[in-house]
């Protein structure tokens, strides 16, 4: 089981309104993520449903029964934190004990989860060591085994991921995706990395300022963001947003386009305009052209092998079924 | 930046420190040795020669040595116990978000301002008084006989006018140590569903083991002194004269300067082997 509705919830601290009431349902066995920029309210929504921090109005149901009140302990769930929040003065195999202790759990039966957990995780050979003296993705995983062993209905994510080097995040997001897979359990996760929402989500929910801006599954918001904030935080390079004379043309305020979903050429286009600055990044390279009006610069994904210099001419034409439209209001145009 | 050149740079520039420190301690010490080997009498005589171990024999078969030895070692027990204990439990009060904060820290710090002959006059003259003393007031209220705290209870009233002086130092160390720990380590105990009360013990105590270490390790340095609040209150009465108070009467009362450095050595012996058995039993968290 793993079912969380919230309903109506909302969260003041002092006058500051962080979020407003919002209703959200996270189905059973799903990988949600959480998304959206620093300050977002992402990691206070978390927080309210782990119950560290008390909600002001609304109510928050897990499994079917009303959890508003009950205290963190009591409500079957797990939590990772950004800091790991290890014991530093506990071994490996304490810090996994430690909710089964605090929960009664039998010694014998202790000893079988933490051995499960280790081989998992593949701490085997870690578990006498303190948390000082592992590296930060062993650390990492520590806090995750100390959260399986609980056998929770939901596991809740805070940005775990964030204090790893780049190398380490991309393999830690596979892992933690696999342990979903295996375990099947509810997942919440927060992160402000849209990668990550996008590899690892069954459904994403993009917050802003506290309101829910969308939800949906990853491929969804990639192919229909509902406004302009979703469709510049979801994908990467950013999608570029066009305004003015040539928005018109489409009949809409703003338009969208994603740069993988430009063509270049030297010859003939849509647009025309200079190279800018060019990332080579092996596989593609983000070209950043100027000189086109209501963009400036344009971002552009090409091929990696495409030889274009700094200041050359190109010309663009836009891959029409995959644009954009957006209103006076930001919404999305049908 | 570890050079040669700044590697003996510095060590020119620390010598006179070190010189100094050194002088301090090696003089006073030196002195001690050359008088305890010496039949010394200021007013009878003065200088009556080499007498050897004499000294030493007669300051450790004199009937007051191992009362002298138990008192101190109970002073400094009772007032570190009462300290850690309560330094514990003020520091976990004092971190709690509550209004006037600054100005109660405060307040909780100044006992540690007054010198000790001050308070253990104030604690003498308006608190254990069995007259006038305001405890004396409050025995009285409830209807019981005042107890005459210096002479009675001796012992218990010195331990607590030095664990009165001592406790905001205490307090003060472990505070700090609190309100470094990390804020998401208990709240990951509580989603782990320890309550309060096993929070306390398996996370708050642990992590502040390292700040009680440092403060019995201070605390008996000092303690192992105490004086004034001995001379000021009881004046070695009632069962209160320490291994330092001994000495001081040995010297001064008695004027016998060979004794009492005899005794000043067997002092700083016995301060060794306190260190030796708190370095054993607590020194250990200091590493790492």
């Amino acid at each position: 089981m793993g079912h969380i509705k919230l309903d109506q919830v909302s969260k003041t601290f002092g006058s500051v309104e962080v979020i407003p009431p919002l209703d959200l349902t996270i189905e059973d066995g799903e990988f949600t993520v959480f998304v959206g920029p620093s300050g977002c309210g992402k990691s206070t929504l978390l927080r309210l449903i782990a119950g560290l921090e008390d909600i002001t109005s609304g109510h928050i149901e897990i499994d079917g029964a009303d959890a508003t009140l009950v205290p963190p302990a009591k409500r079957g769930l797990a939590m990772v934190f950004q800091s790991y929040a290890l014991y530093p003065h506990m071994t490996v195999r304490k810090n996994i004990a430690f909710p089964m202790k605090m929960a009664g759990v039998p010694k014998a039966e202790q000893e079988k989860r933490i051995t499960a957990a280790a081989l998992a995780l593949n701490l085997t050979d870690y578990l006498d060591r303190r948390p000082g003296q592992l590296s930060g993705g062993q650390r990492q995983r520590v806090a995750i085994g100390r959260a399986i062993v609980r056998e929770p209905s939901a596991f809740l994510f805070d940005e775990p991921l964030s204090n790893l080097d780049a190398a380490l995040r991309v393999g830690m997001r596979m892992e933690i995706s696999e342990l979903h897979k295996k375990l099947a359990t509810t997942m919440v996760y927060v992160t402000h990395d849209q990668v990550e929402a996008m590899t690892m989500a069954d459904k994403i929910v993009v917050l802003q300022a506290g309101v829910i801006e969308q939800v949906g599954s990853p491929l969804e918001l990639y192919r229909a963001p509902r406004n302009k904030f979703v469709a510049g935080f979801i994908g990467s390079p950013k999608m570029n947003l066009i305004e003015g004379a040539e928005a018109a043309k489409h009949g809409a305020e703003t338009i969208g386009i994603r740069p993988e979903h430009i063509e270049v050429s030297t010859t003939e286009g849509t647009w025309q305009g200079t190279i800018g600055v060019a990332e080579h990044l092996g596989s593609d390279t983000f070209l950043h052209v100027h000189g086109i009006e209501g963009c400036d610069p344009m971002t552009v994904r090409v091929n990696g092998e495409l030889s274009l210099k700094h200041r050359e001419r190109v010309y663009l034409t836009p891959n029409l079924t995959h644009l954009h439209r957006f209103g006076a209001d930001g919404l999305r145009l049908e | 930046m570890a050079t040669q050149h700044s590697r003996s740079a510095a060590r020119f520039m620390m010598a006179p420190a070190v010189v100094l420190l050194l002088g301090w301690m090696l003089v006073p010490l030196t002195m001690t040795l050359y008088f305890s080997f010496k039949k010394y009498l200021p007013l009878r005589g003065g200088d009556l020669g080499w007498v050897g171990f004499d000294n030493y024999v007669r300051f450790v078969t004199s009937s007051a040595f191992w009362p002298s030895v138990m008192t101190t070692l109970i002073i400094v027990g009772g007032v570190l116990l009462i300290t850690v204990v309560f330094g514990v439990l003020l520091a976990i009060l004092l971190n709690q978000p509550m209004w006037g904060q600054g100005i109660v820290r405060i307040l909780v710090i100044a006992p540690f301002f007054v010198m000790p002959t001050v308070s253990a006059l104030v604690w003498k003259n308006m608190f254990m008084d069995p007259n006038y003393g305001l405890l004396a007031y409050l025995w009285e209220f409830f209807g019981a006989q005042p107890v005459e705290w210096l002479s009675q209870a001796s012992l218990t009233s010195i331990i607590m006018i030095v664990s009165w002086q001592w406790l905001p130092f205490a307090t003060l160390i472990l505070l700090t140590a609190i309100q470094s720990l990390d804020s998401e380590q208990l709240e990951a105990a509580e989603m782990d569903s320890a309550p309060a009360f096993k929070r306390f013990i398996y996370i708050v105590l642990p992590h502040l083991s390292r700040a009680v270490t440092v403060v019995i390790l201070i605390q008996t340095i000092f303690l192992l002194s105490i004086f004034a609040e001995i001379f000021v209150t009881t004046g070695g009465a009632f069962g209160t004269r320490t291994l330092t108070y001994l000495i001081f009467q040995r010297v001064l009362e008695s004027q016998n300067v060979g004794l009492g450095s005899a005794g000043g050595v067997y002092a700083i012996i016995l301060a060794n082997i306190v260190a030796i058995f708190l370095m054993r039993i607590v020194g250990k968290n200091l590493d790492a």
